[in-house]
């Protein structure tokens, strides 16, 4: 850091080297999987989509990276990335929000928990949101809602789909009622899209809990979750206190939505992109991608028409 | 009159039990007693004005959940004549903590949706503690699309500490049942108006809110958490939950002025429970003009009016 950077308060510096997308620096190179404790080198970690190649344990994604792997080469454009959080109530806890803001900010490089690209997917023209978990654990504020409703009603005017990726503990509690009201203002603007015909694919990663999944993350035309998922409405732990028995092994994990019918299908994060491509295709009746069709000209029985 | 006090009401309940100590003695005495027990009476009305001039959030959530506070159904008997309560899913159960049906405002047919808690311990556990679980919700869902089918208005009532969390619950979506009703009542095409009448408690209580009102009793409250929850998840201690309630602005007033609330209903002095036939009269007058107001509006506009309220809210800036 140099003497400049370090005279600056340490709420608006940015430094470079903080940035958790850019972790190719020598201390970081090796990390250990959350699932096996497999020592992983990290450059190849991140070209795997932080997928452990050993165990195949789905860790957690900043929502950018997730989102170029999935768009097309250079096809990307931001919206409504200018919107910024504001703290109306002057909320204090233990920390005040407008610090903790901040924090996340400097921390992430985001300057709130979900980002909105436009872009192609093999083709395809999409709106896709992330989820930035590393922000204030990726809870909904009026930021992320009005982003939201700004990807929605673009993907309305424009006629293309609209895919999210969820990670979130759900509303955030600094923005107190605010907050709360994103859930009915997320599910508003998705009930538009449902009325035009527009598609939607939600697409619930770890983890995706509260007032996110109730509301935008299961109002999906199709669910798609990531293996291994913590996806629910109430936190483990406030299950365990109220019914005061230990939870089954694998409760709300992706898997266990599955069986019970929440979701329709669990899509590997290095599959995803051209099992989107693929969904969105069918859904819009537009003909397969040529990656698609390479794809299934290697299958033994080729689809019929 | 038993009127179980909250901590804050000792002074008054202090009061309460000389007034009846004196009425009981009154019986074999002279005059002056009914004088003195007037005195006493006016101060203890004072004294409540007094106390309930300058509540806290705190204290206010206890107002919310006070053992007497009147639940949905005893408002619906002083609402609404020939009402005909509709039960279950349709698919797995009736839940119990939420209660609906039809019936006449001044004569007109309207669907009524509200939570119904408990009064006594097995009622409590019968309704549990107005914490409803999806079926509950997709009950509700379900009365709600019958009332746009024949064109009845809606009308709900919000008083749950939340959405159940329970390892059932979790199996049948509670996740996807709430999710589902706030899109739903987004573009039902009939007039819908939500009141909080006790507890406003997070998704669970905004799963039968959405709509072209929102009114709130004066010692309600709505919050996206519990007082106690917030202040153990962000200041790691139950024990600060009165700072949380404070930081949160839960109350009537204050989420009035921040402009998420239409109406705050003034309740009789002392609370709701101490005279819920004039609570039941207060709301019903609201109810009805407010349905007058939105019905003279127009479905069209109405659509439009409710989709707009609800994607405008928020605090940015860009």
């Amino acid at each position: 850091m140099s003497w400049f950077q370090k005279l600056m308060p340490s709420r608006i510096r940015t430094d470079a080297t903080d940035n958790a997308r850019n972790r190719s620096v020598p201390e970081g190179l090796w990390t250990k999987c959350s699932g096996c404790s497999a020592v992983l080198y990290r450059p190849e970690l991140e070209r795997n989509l932080e997928v452990c190649p050993k165990c195949g344990q789905h860790m957690r994604i900043n929502a950018r990276a997730r989102l170029e792997a999935l768009l097309d080469d250079g096809s990307a454009m931001e919206l409504a990335g200018s919107i910024q959080p504001q703290d109306v109530l002057r909320f204090r806890d233990s920390k005040k929000y407008k610090d903790r803001l901040a924090q996340a900010q400097k921390t992430t490089a985001e300057n709130d928990a979900l980002v909105v690209l436009h872009g192609e997917i093999e083709g395809v023209e999409v709106v896709a949101c992330a989820f930035d978990f590393e922000f204030m654990g990726g809870s909904m504020g009026s930021v992320v809602g009005e982003r939201f409703v700004r990807a929605a009603h673009f993907a309305l005017d424009q006629e293309i789909p609209l895919v999210c990726f969820s990670a979130s503990g759900g509303a955030r509690m600094q923005e107190a009622l605010f907050s709360l009201m994103q859930m009915a203002k997320t599910s508003a603007a998705l009930g538009r899209l449902r009325d035009a015909g527009i598609p939607y694919i939600s697409v619930l990663t770890d983890p995706t809990m509260g007032g996110v999944s109730a509301s935008l993350a299961m109002l999906g035309d199709i669910n798609v979750a990531e293996p291994g998922a913590l996806i629910g409405f109430a936190g483990p732990r406030v299950i365990e206190q109220t019914v005061r028995e230990t939870l089954p092994e694998g409760f709300q994990r992706a898997e266990f939505l599955l069986d019970h019918g929440a979701i329709d299908m669990i899509v590997d994060r290095r599959e995803m992109r051209t099992t989107l491509a693929s969904l969105f295709a069918l859904l819009m009746r537009l003909p397969s991608s040529p990656a698609q069709r390479r794809l299934e000209a290697d299958h033994d029985e080729p689809v019929a028409g | 009159m038993n009127l179980n006090f909250l901590d804050f009401e000792r002074p008054i309940a202090e009061l309460e039990a000389k007034i009846d100590e004196l009425r009981f003695v009154g019986d074999d005495n002279d005059l002056n007693i009914h004088e003195e027990i007037q005195r006493l009476r006016d101060k203890s009305d004072s004294l409540t004005a007094e106390i309930f001039g300058r509540l806290t959030a705190w204290q206010i959530a206890q107002l919310a959940r006070h053992p007497q506070r009147p639940y949905t159904l005893d408002y619906l008997q002083r609402l609404v004549t020939e009402f005909h309560e509709l039960h279950g899913d349709r698919a797995f159960a009736d839940d119990p903590a939420i209660v609906g049906g039809i019936g006449r405002l001044d004569g007109r047919p309207v669907m009524l949706i509200g939570h119904q808690k408990g009064r006594d311990t097995r009622e409590k556990i019968r309704r549990n503690f107005g914490m409803p679980r999806p079926e509950g919700y997709r009950k509700a869902l379900r009365l709600m699309q019958t009332a746009e089918r024949f064109g009845l208005p809606i009308l709900t009532f919000i008083d749950t500490p939340g959405a159940y969390p329970g390892v059932g619950a979790e199996e049948r979506g509670q996740s996807e049942a709430i999710a589902r009703n706030l899109q739903v009542m987004a573009s039902l095409k009939v007039p819908v108006i939500c009141t909080v009448i006790g507890e406003g408690g997070s998704g669970g209580a905004l799963a039968i809110g959405v709509g072209d009102r929102l009114n709130m009793l004066s010692y309600s409250t709505y919050a996206v958490i519990s007082p106690e929850g917030c202040a153990s998840i962000l200041w790691k201690s139950a024990e600060r939950a009165q700072d949380a309630a404070e930081a949160m602005g839960i109350t009537a007033p204050r989420l009035k002025e921040l402009g998420l609330v239409d109406e705050v209903l003034e309740e009789p002095l002392g609370g709701a429970h101490r005279d819920v036939d004039a609570m039941g009269e207060t709301l019903k007058s609201r109810l009805r003009r407010q349905l007058a107001v939105i019905e003279a509006e127009g479905t069209d506009r109405m659509l439009e009016r409710r989709y707009e309220r609800l994607v405008s809210v928020g605090n940015w800036k860009e």
